[in-house]
């Protein structure tokens, strides 16, 4: 922040553009669009007058929230100042101070931050969602919240947890660290960059306030054609999901392109950190995949407000449609949530065993795979559906396929630890505990792509067992890996070591005490979403919903430790405290505004550890505050 | 100190782990494991399973004792730093890796398939299935709605009942249709699942082979009271359900008059909204 700005009186500071200013205008826009909805109502659509729910008010209500509020963080002033033949080379929010948190900013650090922020408190909102499933099923009637308030927490739970959390990785440590990885001194957009952050957080609070509009019953899912028939509500889940889809198209864009034409120079694709490696795929898929979701979004928008049928089967439509494009997005979703994950383990693996990454290039191989082939395995989410039963025996391969690029990232990950000297600090533990969860999942995944087998546990807690190994299992516990690996750096400040270990261990052995019994009951005929089931799966029930306490008063304990570390005790971290190779830990701690002083030229891949040692390389030239490389002893 | 034999090690202690487990999940657990043995479509889905535990039981047991053996041998020891082994790759390894799960892979796909062709092992397969039972299967109709199953009679006059009875050791045809939003039509026990979807004639077959109770819940989520969508049937003898059907047929006869032609799609009411 300069000078200038602050010598402003607060009332002007207030005033100028920043999250305040934003919340405001998207509020005003709000009721702009909602009363514009109804005038719309009144003359036109006379079938709304029976249901007292105007599903086009709603809509119209949210996009105009989510043009005042980007209006109001400041998004129109570098279009209006090129329009109007103003100076726009400012950069927005570069300086130090804590204001540049709450609005735009174009450094890629600061928005990292901001989603790191933005994304765990949504991610707390989903684990309470999860909280309040597992209460209710501790009797096998319903008891506290009813049929319909049920439905609405489990819609809510998942769709928050797929939605968000699909930049959960991305979001925070991508945008923080490809930058630094591959020696560029910011993101290709970084003005789209603070877009996809703010819409996410619009996206998440339109969300929540489904609740405001009674709920939706759909799940996650939103199968046409009760996508149709549920109330208003719904209209929330599509404007989140659809601007969700947005968000993640322009990341992944703005992250492919970074990484195409930002690299330093000899930084080739084969000497790439394997994190970027993961990060491009994830990309790729984001750009490829969200917008169809995007578009049968719409699609369900116009069939709920303008009476089209794209997908009521009886004026011309198909529900299948619906199945056909969500599940084209939705599969790839998936390992959007997986392959980050993937990339971060392999990252960390290395640093903590003191040897180079085993079969760099297999490695890569079975991310490609898994990105080029999560776009041909959607329909075995439609074993049972009655599409055409001679597709069943392709997708059954299709997905058993998907596995062996999985198992070049299980070699990769084993051979690594091959006489390794490994480190067992916390990062390290949560990767280790992402090849024991991965593996699980990936097994139970064996048995759903088996058709046959399939008709059995399709659609039951055997499924939702298998996704929670795999995406909380995977994902957040490499999540939670990037977090101590990375946070020092981010902050300055190092986390307090017993509690992350207390942390660590009661995650990980909650998490499995709760997801491992769920397998049983899938098997036992407990179908999902249900908030009644036989009376003799109680005793398993309540096992599982007290395991599902504990593993969320374990994220109480990350809670503590994030502000013992962060605010109490603020002990600082060392620039490097992991003795990795890597480049962005070359950097000094807080890393500068524009990164590098001068590009870094670079000859080697990052992961040049071991003995017999390697050559040892020159040094990134220019990286401010470093003379040497860090001493490996 | 010279370095001992690690992959040898590992390798026996596999092979000892993995045989003992292997047999002790193929001979003990398995079989016992649901779907069950009350109709030939569960019993080939218990078969099947127990083939690929046979397959993921010695896999499973080489990557667990392969990690215990790593993260207890190479572990790091003292306050120094220490450096591992600086190995990049090894084609051999790559390849037969490459190799064997390829392998594993292909066979799973081959044999899901053939189990597959066996009447479609009881999952829905649409309007034209392919695998199909011999003879002349005994058609029932399942409607789907919100939130209730009820069963029509094609060959006894297209009644109407709102509840199951098959007969045991027969092939039935189950015609899965919805009146609204999708639902999936699941008889656990018999190892059953076929969605429902408005508009669409969706076909399983099962063979009971016990006469026993079942259950049938709704296993696609379908707006409010799915969670209560859930009914129980019988598989009763050849000679009770035809008794018992005959009885329907006589208490619904003015109600059969008032039901549309059997048809094997009806058409829902597209303006519809509920919770």
């Amino acid at each position: 922040m300069n000078a200038e700005l602050t010598a402003r009186p607060l009332w002007r500071r207030l005033l100028g553009f920043n999250l305040l200013t934003g919340i405001i205008l998207g509020v005003v826009g709000f009721y702009f669009g909602w009363w514009l909805g109804h005038q719309i109502h009144a003359k036109s659509l006379e079938y709304f007058a029976d249901t007292n729910q105007n599903d086009v008010a709603l809509l119209l209500g949210y996009l105009f929230l989510v043009i005042g509020f980007l209006i109001g963080l400041g998004f129109a002033k570098y279009p209006l100042s090129r329009v109007l033949g103003r100076d726009h080379s400012h950069h927005e929010n570069e300086g130090g101070g804590i204001g540049r948190y709450f609005g735009v900013s174009s450094d890629h650090k600061v928005i990292g931050m901001q989603y790191l922020v933005g994304i765990g408190v949504f991610f707390f909102i989903g684990g309470l969602n999860a909280m309040l499933i597992r209460a209710e099923l501790l009797r096998p009637s319903p008891q506290l919240f009813g049929a319909g308030n049920y439905l609405t927490i489990v819609g809510l739970h998942g769709a928050m947890m797929m939605g968000i959390m699909s930049s959960a990785v991305l979001g925070p440590f991508a945008n923080y660290f490809v930058p630094l990885m591959i020696g560029a001194k910011r993101m290709a957009f970084p003005r789209v960059e603070a877009l996809t952050f703010w819409l996410l957080m619009a996206a998440g609070v339109i969300f929540v306030s489904t609740i405001f509009f009674g709920g939706f019953p759909t799940g996650w899912t939103g199968y046409a054609p009760l996508n149709n028939e549920a109330n208003f509500g719904f209209d929330s889940y599509i404007f989140f999901f659809a601007l969700v889809g947005l968000s993640m198209t322009l990341l992944g864009l703005n992250l492919i392109t970074t990484m195409v034409t930002m690299r330093a120079p000899g930084l080739t694709w084969g000497r790439l950190p394997i994190f970027c490696w993961g990060v491009l795929g994830t990309s790729a898929l984001m750009v490829l995949a969200a917008p169809v979701l995007i578009a049968a979004l719409l699609m369900v928008a116009f069939d709920r407000s303008v009476q089209t049928s794209f997908f009521l089967s009886s004026s011309g439509g198909s529900p299948y449609l619906f199945e056909n494009l969500f599940w084209f997005f939705g599969h790839p979703e998936v390992y959007v949530l997986a392959l980050p994950g993937m990339g971060i383990i392999l990252e960390i693996l290395p640093v903590f065993s003191r040897k180079p990454l085993w079969g760099y290039r297999l490695a890569v191989a079975g991310i490609l795979g898994v990105t080029l082939l999560s776009f041909f395995v959607w329909q075995h989410h439609l074993f049972v559906s009655g599409i055409n039963s001679a597709l069943r025996p392709f997708y059954m391969l299709s997905t058993e396929v998907i596995s062996i690029p999985t198992g070049f990232i299980f070699l990769v990950g084993m051979a690594t630890l091959w006489r390794a000297k490994i480190r067992y600090t916390v990062p390290m533990l949560f990767c280790l505990a992402w090849f024991f969860n991965f593996f699980i999942g990936g097994v139970s995944g064996v048995f759903l792509s088996d058709t046959p087998s399939d008709v059995s546990t399709h659609g039951s807690f055997f499924v939702m067992a298998h996704f929670h190994y795999t995406i909380m299992g995977g994902l957040v516990f490499a999540f939670f890996a990037a977090i101590y690996y990375w946070v020092p750096k981010m902050t300055g400040f190092r986390f307090n070591e017993l509690l992350s270990k207390i942390h660590f261990w009661a995650m990980f052995i909650a998490f499995n005490s709760t997801f491992a019994p769920l397998f049983a009951l899938g098997l036992m005929g407990m179908p999902r979403r249900v908030v009644t089931y036989p009376d003799h799966l109680q005793a398993l029930n309540i096992w599982v919903s007290v395991s599902a306490f504990v593993l969320g008063a374990s994220m109480l304990v990350f809670l503590a430790n994030v502000v013992y570390s962060m605010v109490i005790a603020r002990k600082p971290a060392e620039a490097n405290p992991w003795h990795s190779k890597s480049l962005e830990w070359q950097l000094p701690t807080p890393v500068p505004v524009h990164n590098f002083d001068r590009i870094p030229v670079i000859d080697s891949d990052p992961y040049d550890y071991g003995v017999p040692p390697t050559p040892p390389r020159p040094m990134p030239t220019g990286a401010p505050g470093i003379a040497t490389y860090p001493d490996n002893k | 100190m010279s370095e001992p034999r690690h992959f040898r090690r590992i390798l026996w202690i596999w092979l000892v782990v993995s045989v003992v487990a292997t047999l002790l999940v193929v001979l003990v657990a398995a079989p016992g494991l649901p779907p069950g043995k009350s109709s030939a479509e569960g019993t080939g889905q218990v078969v099947d399973n127990t083939v690929l535990l046979g397959i993921s039981t010695p896999i499973a047991v080489a990557i667990f004792v392969y990690f215990a053996y790593a993260l207890i041998a190479f572990r790091h020891r003292g306050p120094e730093l220490e450096e591992g082994v600086a190995i990049r790759g090894n084609n051999r390894v790559q390849i037969t890796w490459i190799v064997v799960t390829s392998a594993i892979v292909l066979f799973a796909a081959v044999y899901g398939t053939i189990r597959l062709l066996n009447n479609g092992s009881g999952g829905g397969q649409g309007s034209d299935p392919i695998a199909k039972p011999s003879g002349n299967p005994l058609q029932i109709q399942v409607i789907a709605q919100q939130w209730a199953f009820t069963y029509r009679f094609p060959s006894f006059g297209g009644v109407e009942t709102a509840h199951l009875e098959l007969p045991v050791d027969r092939d039935v045809e189950l015609h899965v249709t919805s009146l609204d939003a999708i639902h999936s039509f699941w008889a656990h026990d018999l190892g059953v699942k076929a969605d429902a979807n408005p508009g669409v004639d969706n076909v399983a077959y099962v063979r009971p082979t016990e006469t026993r109770s079942f259950d049938i819940r709704c296993a696609e989520l379908c707006g409010l009271w799915h969670g209560h969508m859930f009914d129980t049937g019988e598989v009763v003898s050849d000679g009770a359900f035809l008794a018992w059907i005959r009885g329907q047929q006589r208490i619904f006869a003015p109600a059969t008059a008032q039901l549309p032609p059997y048809r094997t799609r009806y058409e829902p009411d597209p303006q519809r909204r509920a919770g």
